[in-house]
């Protein structure tokens, strides 16, 4: 193979820059897709473990939707259809005015993907504990409400903490989608790199290994987290 | 503090070994009673699990129910607070409808204590915390309120060095107190307990049966699902006998234990009793 290797393209100008751009803009896109499937999910999750029939019926619906089309596809359509759809005042407003429609669009397509996946999760968790809980929160006169926020939630959440961590790992992957919609974030980048240059492997090794530290930090947060919410083990004879 | 105190410092033993003419407060007269139940049907599916039951309980009264597995004991008490609906018949518990759209069901489970079977304690919670969480968010207490509420509660239950445990470090009989305790806390008009011995070990019964049963002789009304007969004589002032969906039975405990009518709560006594 007759490649030049040079490594210190990497913190030449401007090629270090789009780098570190690259990197907020995962950042940003993960992030904030993340706290929106959190709070979209664990709504999702709620809804689909309540006792009638018709609210269960429309969680699985949003779950079964956002969960099984590609996400690639959720981006076009958010980005290229949602658009059309919409009365003309707002898809205008959403083609020409809002700006970085593409950071926008990737988010929320991101966001709704995992919230599906998180609202699996939290729908097990609830499930998992006990109907006992909920009866003997409902029967100290707590509202549906506060049973699932006070004594539901705070158990369930405990539970799924470690698939959820897996979940979270993942919305970093899928953010490298939204360069498909013209999106600058890591991954794109890195391309850019590799044509202006055509030192690829450097860039791409590069990238890699800011993904594997973003992996191990966020590992390192959820089990810090998982560590401070244990609940002390059974000492007791608890029969 | 009330009830807290009246007593705080008789042991559990020696309240055990009180006379049931200690009792503090009297059965209520003329008062509305605490409970009507008239009869009351419940189907789950095509199994009918309550057959026209019907059971009036007075203030300050405490009524055992008892009678063999799968006979609707635990059906009929959560009928009392709402937590199960019912087919047909009337339910007023306090004054409330139970049942009905405009009945206000949240403050009405808010006065009525429930104990069950499986403690259900939160896990997540430490014993003070247990105690606190409906004090705050339904009754709306302050913090401070809530926790020297609690504090009381748990030194008139025996366990005033808990409060900062987790439920998963006390024992079943410790655990069961606290959930008397967190009943207790609401200043709950009425008690109701299912079986809240039955997934104790046998040296865990006693603690508890002697914390239900000071409760019973400060007048508090109570509906208690049991097969402990030794408490029941000693805290019931009517045993009802339920079979297969219906109120086989319902008479002064005395004359349950003495002289029983039907023919199944013959039965029921004698199994029980020789065991
Ligand atoms: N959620 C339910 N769905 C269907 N059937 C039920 C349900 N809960 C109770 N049952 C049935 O209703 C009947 C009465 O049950 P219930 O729990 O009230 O009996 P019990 O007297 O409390 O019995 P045990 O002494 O075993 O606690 C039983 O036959 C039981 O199988
Ligand atoms: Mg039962």
């Amino acid at each position: 193979m007759n490649y030049s290797w040079n490594w210190s393209i990497l913190i030449q100008p401007p090629y270090l820059g789009w780098l570190a751009s690259g990197l907020e803009l995962t950042l940003v896109i993960s992030i904030s897709a993340w706290i929106l499937a959190l709070i979209a999910g664990t709504l999702v999750g709620v809804v689909g473990t309540l006792p009638h029939r018709i609210p269960r019926m429309l969680a699985a619906t949003y779950v079964g939707m956002f969960r099984n089309i590609p996400l690639l596809l959720q981006l076009f359509l958010w980005f290229f259809v949602v658009p059309e759809l919409l009365p003309s005042g707002w898809g205008f407003w959403l083609k020409r005015d809002l700006p970085f429609p593409e950071l926008w669009t990737s988010m929320l397509a991101l966001g709704l993907f995992t919230s599906a996946r998180v609202a699996v999760q939290v729908g097990s968790g609830i499930t998992a504990v006990s109907s006992g809980q909920r009866m003997a929160a409902v029967a100290s006169g707590m509202s549906p409400a506060q049973a699932y926020r006070l004594v539901l939630l705070p158990q369930a959440f405990r539970i799924v903490l470690p698939p959820l961590t897996s979940d979270f790992l993942t919305v970093f992957k899928n953010s490298a989608l939204a360069l498909t919609i013209g999106v600058f974030e890591l991954t794109a980048q890195t391309r850019q790199i590799e044509s202006f240059t055509f030192q690829g492997f450097e860039a791409f090794t590069a990238a890699t290994i800011v993904y594997l530290v973003i992996a191990l930090l966020v590992t390192f947060f959820m089990r810090t987290l998982e560590r401070r919410v244990a609940l002390p083990d059974t000492m007791g004879a608890a029969s | 503090m009330t009830k807290a105190h009246i007593q705080a410092s008789r042991t559990p033993a020696e309240i055990v070994e009180m006379p049931a003419s200690v009792r503090v407060v009297p059965i209520s007269q003329g008062r509305k009673p605490m409970v009507e139940i008239s009869k009351l049907y419940k189907s789950y599916g095509p199994i009918e699990v309550l057959k026209g039951c019907d059971l009036v309980v007075e203030r300050g009264e405490v009524v055992v129910i008892c009678g063999p597995s799968g006979s609707g004991k635990s059906t009929l008490i959560k009928c009392v607070n709402g937590l199960e609906r019912f087919d047909r018949g009337a339910l007023v518990v306090d004054g409330v409808r139970v049942g009905e759209r405009a009945s206000d069901m949240t403050s009405l489970r808010a006065r009525i204590g429930m104990v069950s079977q499986h403690f259900e304690l939160y896990p997540h919670l430490t014993v003070l915390q247990n105690i606190c969480l409906a004090q705050v968010h339904v009754l709306k207490r302050s913090k401070v309120e809530a926790q020297a509420k609690a504090r009381a509660l748990l030194a008139r239950v025996g366990l005033p060095d808990k409060e900062g445990a987790y439920p998963a470090q006390l024992s079943g009989g410790q655990q069961q107190r606290v959930a008397i305790a967190r009943a207790l806390a609401m200043d709950p008009v009425a008690m109701l307990f299912d079986e809240p011995t039955s997934a104790l070990d046998p040296e865990m019964i006693g603690e508890v049966l002697a914390v239900m049963l000071e409760l019973a002789r400060d007048g508090m009304t109570m509906i208690v699902v049991t097969h402990e007969m030794g408490f029941a004589r000693k805290a019931a002032d009517r045993v009802v006998f339920m079979d297969k969906g219906a109120i086989v039975e319902t008479a002064p405990t005395q004359q349950f234990f003495d002289e029983p009518r039907a023919e199944r709560a013959k039965l029921f006594l004698s199994r029980i009793l020789s065991q």
